[in-house]
């Protein structure tokens, strides 16, 4: 049985140790498997604390479009591990948000195994109150995995400066010949926009329910079915409206 | 419609307006220039609400209201627009979707219904079409990828759908080529009225000439120092601010 994590792993610096220590062991992770040449779409809402493990397998070719909503109450973590063999192509959209005394994690592990795959992950963090919000991201291409193509995009948005993002994107490229363009940002709400929309004649908290709302999009662009977008679109108003 | 009376306001500790009066009834264009940094615009944040500026002294009523207990939002449904200098582009919400979120949160707010989807559709047609912009634009993020010029004309549509009864206009006029400038200036005066006001801050005469004012006032470091009629933007554009102002 694999031993209980210390805060001395950088993979769970952040996490509640605590809340962890009466989830372990770990469930064995959730396979999503996708065959050569096949695609897929997942989604996956997490609205329960716990650890939840996902295990990607992309053949060759393969395509997954999977996308991660996380909002619970207690401390919940989603690890995805993602293996691409030869041309495989992952599209990850993370959504996080926050609220209360929460600490939510997403942590992902792309690895490039095989030549001409490409990842590309957009993951938005919306943190509230005494919340804390984590991405750790790490990307790994092997050697012979030339022609690789990682993007990563994370970004996080601070509702109060009572809560606390974490972004961490690593890199661990071995081949040569690779693209990986990567980028984090922490920030608040844009208040020159705010007051346009409140000049406009929407209350305060519609704003800003609005720009957090169009901050989320972003995470969702992967998805090829609209209505499947619009519905996670509604989730996550539903969500900021609550405290609005 | 709109009085202010010894308005005395700063931006963080700097005091800008400095015992600013004014009064703006129903169907008049007034028109206020001024050097830079004689408060004009400050005098418009100030007027629509924004964060950062405070008022230490005076009253300013719309339509009988103290607009100054009022929220920006609030100031917005009970008729007031600021056209901005600077118009903000918000990506991810698109034009469209933000003018019906607001239009409707200003009927809310004065006990109307919300304007049906079809009602809203055709009265975009009919007010983008004046200024041209094409549907495809109205897509796209607020402002997202505009134009100095298509912002402007963009605030000259959002004037035409929302229908405010004072329109606060903050240089309207910078960074418009001259068909920019023609086609928001009729956007300006197909929203003039009986009914309406109009307050253009401009820092140039050639709006002007498009828009004919019945006043003109001249602020200079925080007040009103001279009040004429549409001449006295000539007299201003001929001999400048300084020999008005002296």
């Amino acid at each position: 049985m694999t031993a209980l994590p210390t805060r001395k792993a950088e993979a769970w610096r952040y996490a509640d140790l605590k809340a962890v220590e009466a989830l372990w062991p770990p469930q064995p992770a959730r396979l999503i498997s996708v065959r050569a040449g096949e695609a897929q779409e997942e989604i996956v809402r997490v609205r329960e604390g716990g650890l939840h493990d996902l295990r990607v397998e992309l053949a060759a070719g393969a395509t997954l479009r999977l996308v991660i909503l996380v909002q619970s109450s207690g401390y919940a973590r989603v690890a995805v591990e993602a293996h691409l063999n030869e041309g495989a192509h992952l599209d990850l959209g993370g959504i996080l948000l926050g609220d209360g005394e929460a600490t939510q994690e997403i942590v992902t592990e792309i690895r490039h195994s095989a030549p001409g795959a490409t990842s590309r992950q957009r993951v938005r963090l919306v943190v509230d109150d005494r919340s804390t919000g984590t991405y750790l991201g790490r990307i790994a291409v092997a050697r012979d995995a030339q022609k690789s193509d990682a993007e990563q995009s994370a970004r996080a948005l601070v509702l109060k400066r009572t809560a606390t993002a974490n972004l961490k994107p690593e890199l661990e490229i071995y081949a040569d010949d690779v693209k990986c363009a990567h980028g984090c940002t922490v920030g608040e709400l844009d208040k020159a926009a705010r007051f346009y929309l409140q000049s406009r004649g929407l209350p305060r908290a519609l704003a800003d329910a609005l720009l957090t709302r169009a901050f989320v999009a972003d995470a969702l662009t992967g998805l090829e079915d609209s209505s499947t977008r619009e519905a996670l679109e509604a989730e996550t108003a539903e969500w900021l409206e609550q405290r609005a | 419609m709109l009085v202010i009376e010894n308005l005395h306001a700063n931006v963080g500790d700097k005091p800008i307006l400095k015992g600013l009066s004014l009064i703006v009834n129903a169907g008049e264009v007034h028109a206020i220039m001024g050097p830079n940094g004689a408060g004009k615009s400050t005098l418009a944040h100030v007027l629509a609400g924004r964060e950062g500026y405070t008022v230490t002294q005076g009253t300013a009523t719309f339509d009988g209201k103290d607009l100054l207990d009022l929220e920006p939002h609030e100031r917005a449904a009970a008729g007031l627009f600021l056209g901005f200098q600077y118009p903000v582009e918000i990506p991810g919400v698109s034009n469209l979707l933000f003018l019906r979120t607001a239009l409707n949160a200003q009927r809310r707010l004065r006990g109307e219904p919300e304007i049906s989807g079809a009602d809203f559709m055709k009265k975009v047609r009919t007010e983008s079409a004046v200024l041209g912009l094409d549907m495809e634009m109205l897509k796209r993020g607020v402002n997202v990828g505009f134009s100095g010029g298509e912002k402007k004309r963009n605030e000259a549509f959002q004037l035409g759908m929302l229908e405010p009864k004072l329109a606060l206009l903050d240089e309207t006029d910078s960074g418009l080529d001259i068909d920019a400038l023609r086609i928001v200036s009729e956007g300006i005066n197909r929203f003039r009225s009986p009914e309406r006001a109009v307050l253009l801050i401009t820092h140039y005469q050639r709006l002007l000439d498009h828009v004919r004012p019945d006043y003109v006032h001249v602020l200079a470091d925080g007040r009103i120092v001279e009040t004429g009629g549409p001449d006295l933007a000539l007299r201003l554009e001929a001999q400048g601010y300084e020999g008005i102002a002296a």
